[in-house]
């Protein structure tokens, strides 16, 4: 087997050189250097990670929702290749930050067998998540979900591409495995949303109203953290706010070529002085953990 | 002609070609609206995106096949269908056991 | 009537079987081998799609990343099963629609198992363990069916179904040296399932009504009680390797007939389940309804987009 996203290739053992550091599930790092480079931050670099690990952690799980719920099967196993993608980066990063800095992780009993990763997955409470809210919301119809991914990915692909030159090289390694995945991910989302925008005069109306929901959302993506500050400072990270022009135009050519006005909803605003970063997150995150953290919790000492 | 009920995406036959030096082969099927789709879903199908390989696709309904046997003069050329019956048959309600 | 060229045409089809070849879409074929074939597939492809339902109910919650991505992974694959099997199905000359009409109409059935809930985490293993494993054994001897397009359909899907089938173990077996709350989960998972999975190879033989004609037509190779049986001689020893107790205190060797006595199900429960009154039919293909008639406005976008492109291949601009 040499499906690159094959969840099963673990249980066979067999070497494997499509991932990033083999694949190990006991142990995503297994066997990867994780010494911080001279003048990274551990605690900075954790809480980079855990943005970026969480973004794609709950998108993944919004799209996985779309299992046996796609508009044809074609679509379910495209859509769940998306949501294995960044399964696979959330695992990555969130065995990051813990290595970084322990402290992030959650306490468990005594003897809990539960991996690092899987405890900052499962046992942190909604405003722990530094995930942006516009990954969050429900998915709504297949345009919403469309519009999402395209912003999403198109923001992340530019994210990964920078972050290759990461001096952190466990964070660059995932941003080069990641950039070849992402790129996939925005050309489908870029292909529905012209697709839709051009298709039926039901699909146009839905595809603007998809991107109506999502749009107010999509600024909080280039708003430049604290975090992110640091991390950009220290060379481990990417600013955020420099990415805007370049993902702008690449929004612009598909909104183009799909005949598709610029939305012109304004955006949504924070909560207090905070948003997804700060933990300050929709009503949709505390459902969407309460569901997804159920049996983890119910468990706390389980194997799995 | 696809004898595809109104509204069904056509069918694609999809051909992959494992590693260099290979032929392509024929690996299955798959439904499109169009030819950029259909290259993409067989991707995502086929070869879970497996970087290196190359893919073909093409419409079912686009290929022309030999009868089963040219032959025999008893087979007259069977038309240029891939498959030899494209009318739908009513299946019968009563469908016990799997 | 039979005229001349059609007894031909027989004579040929039945020697192609006699020399156990496949038959391939171009070559005749009797109506009624056909309608067999199309029936068979078409409830196989089914109970791949529908199967995707009990377990995608899991993919949200699934307590950890890695069992997060094997589900998910493993469900998408199902879907990828089912659509070989349409593909299969259509060098029939039928169509995916068509089927999926018949399926969500209640015209075409899907294997029964799939009519029980899933309740608890467990499920999803026992699903891959017992379930998988009965199909593996329904499968395997499948890819030698006389039908070129089944059997090739066959093979890729049983490839994938045994790692179905042994991460499902892994899991129980996982679960099994966990907590006791988790050993009891599992027990508690595998007596439900136990009497749906021996259902799933069909009542026997003195009842089954497709049997013999199939078998003689090659698209079974093996009757409804043999691989029942086959299948309980393969899982007891893996109940044993595992810790729990299969619920059948009937369950014996018997040195004679070199294999397993086995407590036969509730085949009233059975005829019920299929006919209609199972725990979750009507769930099952709610759900299928809602998403087929929730895509249809996507999918005549597709199509009425590539229409577009056909007749205006060079226009790039805006269509509004």
């Amino acid at each position: 087997m040499t499906d690159h996203t094959s969840a099963y290739d673990g249980l066979l053992g067999d070497d494997s050189a499509q991932w990033a550091f083999g694949q190990d599930f006991e142990d995503p790092l297994a066997g990867v250097d994780t010494t911080l480079a001279a003048g990274v931050d551990g605690a900075a670099l954790a809480a980079y990670c855990l943005m970026l690990g969480d973004d794609a952690l709950v998108h993944s799980h919004r799209l996985s929702q779309w299992a046996s719920n796609a508009p044809d099967l074609e679509e379910d196993i495209a859509l769940a290749n998306i949501a294995l993608d960044l399964l696979g980066q959330a695992r990555l990063l969130l065995a990051r930050a813990a290595a970084a800095d322990p402290s992030v992780v959650p306490a468990l009993p005594a003897g809990s067998p539960v991996p690092p990763e899987d405890a900052l997955a499962f046992f942190r409470d909604d405003a722990d998540f530094r995930n942006v809210r516009l990954v969050e919301g429900e998915n709504g119809d297949f345009a919403v979900t469309t519009a999402r991914l395209l912003l999403f990915s198109t923001h992340r692909l530019a994210l990964l591409e920078r972050l290759r030159d990461s001096v952190d090289p466990v964070l660059a390694a995932i941003a080069a495995k990641g950039v070849k995945e992402v790129a996939y991910h925005r050309d489908h989302a870029a292909r529905w949303c012209v697709t839709l925008a051009r298709g039926t005069e039901e699909s146009r109306r839905r595809m603007r109203a998809g991107l109506d929901v999502v749009w107010p959302l999509h600024h909080e993506l280039f708003r430049t953290h604290p975090v992110e500050a640091t991390a950009a400072e220290q060379g481990f990270g990417v600013d955020p706010a420099g990415l805007a022009a370049d993902v702008d135009v690449l929004l612009e050519q598909v909104l183009s070529v799909g005949g598709l006005d610029r939305p012109t909803v304004p955006p949504t605003g924070p909560l207090g002085r905070g948003a997804g970063r700060d933990g300050r997150h929709t009503e949709a995150l505390g459902r969407m953990l309460a569901e997804m953290q159920v049996v983890a919790r119910a468990h706390p000492t389980g194997r799995w | 002609m696809s004898g595809a009920p109104q509204g069904e995406w056509p069918l694609y036959e999809v051909f992959v070609r494992g590693k260099r030096g290979l032929n392509h082969v024929h690996v299955g099927s798959l439904h499109a609206a169009d030819d950029r789709m259909a290259v993409h879903n067989a991707r995502d199908v086929y070869t879970r995106r497996n970087e290196g390989v190359s893919i073909w696709v093409v419409r079912a309904d686009a290929i022309t096949a030999s009868s089963p046997d040219e032959k025999d003069p008893l087979f007259a050329p069977a038309g240029d269908k891939v498959y030899r019956h494209p009318t739908f048959y009513d299946i019968p309600d009563d469908v016990p056991h799997m | 009537m039979t005229t001349a060229p059609a007894q031909a045409e027989e004579a040929s089809f039945e020697a192609t079987l006699a020399r156990h070849d496949r038959i391939e879409p171009r070559d005749w074929m009797p109506e009624r081998y056909r309608a067999t074939l199309v029936r068979q597939i078409a409830q196989h492809a089914h109970s791949e799609i529908i199967g995707m339902q009990p377990e995608g109910a899991w993919i949200t919650r699934a307590p950890s990343l890695r069992r997060k991505a094997i589900l998910l992974a493993k469900v998408q694959d199902e879907a990828g099963h089912g659509l070989y099997l349409y593909s299969a199905c259509e060098t029939l000359g039928v169509s995916r629609q068509e089927l999926t009409e018949k399926l969500i109409e209640g015209k075409q059935k899907y294997s029964s198992i799939f009519n029980y809930p899933t309740l608890s985490y467990a499920d999803v293993g026992t699903i891959g363990w017992l379930v998988d494993g009965a199909a593996i054994c329904n499968q395997v001897p499948l890819c030698r069916t006389s039908y070129g397009p089944y059997g090739r359909a066959m093979i890729r899907v049983c490839k994938e179904e045994s790692f179905h089938q042994r991460q499902g173990f892994e899991l129980l077996a996982t679960m099994m040296r966990g907590t006791d709350a988790q050993r009891a989960m599992v027990q508690e998972s595998v007596d439900r399932f136990w009497w749906p999975a021996l259902m799933m190879f069909g009542p026997p033989d003195a009842d089954s009504s497709h049997t013999a004609q199939s078998m003689a037509w090659g698209i079974k190779r093996d009757t409804n009680d043999e691989l029942r049986q086959k299948f309980v001689d393969m899982t007891v020893p893996q109940a044993r390797a595992l810790g729990v107790t299969l619920p059948d205190p009937d369950l014996v060797w018997n040195d004679e007939k070199g294999g397993h006595d086995f407590t036969q199900p509730d085949w009233a429960e059975f005829r019920d389940v299929v006919s209609g009154s199972g725990p979750c039919n009507a769930q099952r293909v709610a759900h299928r309804r809602r998403a087929h008639e929730d895509g249809a406005w996507v999918r005549e976008a597709a199509s009425a987009f590539a229409r577009r492109q056909q007749q205006e291949p060079q226009q790039q601009e805006a269509v509004s």
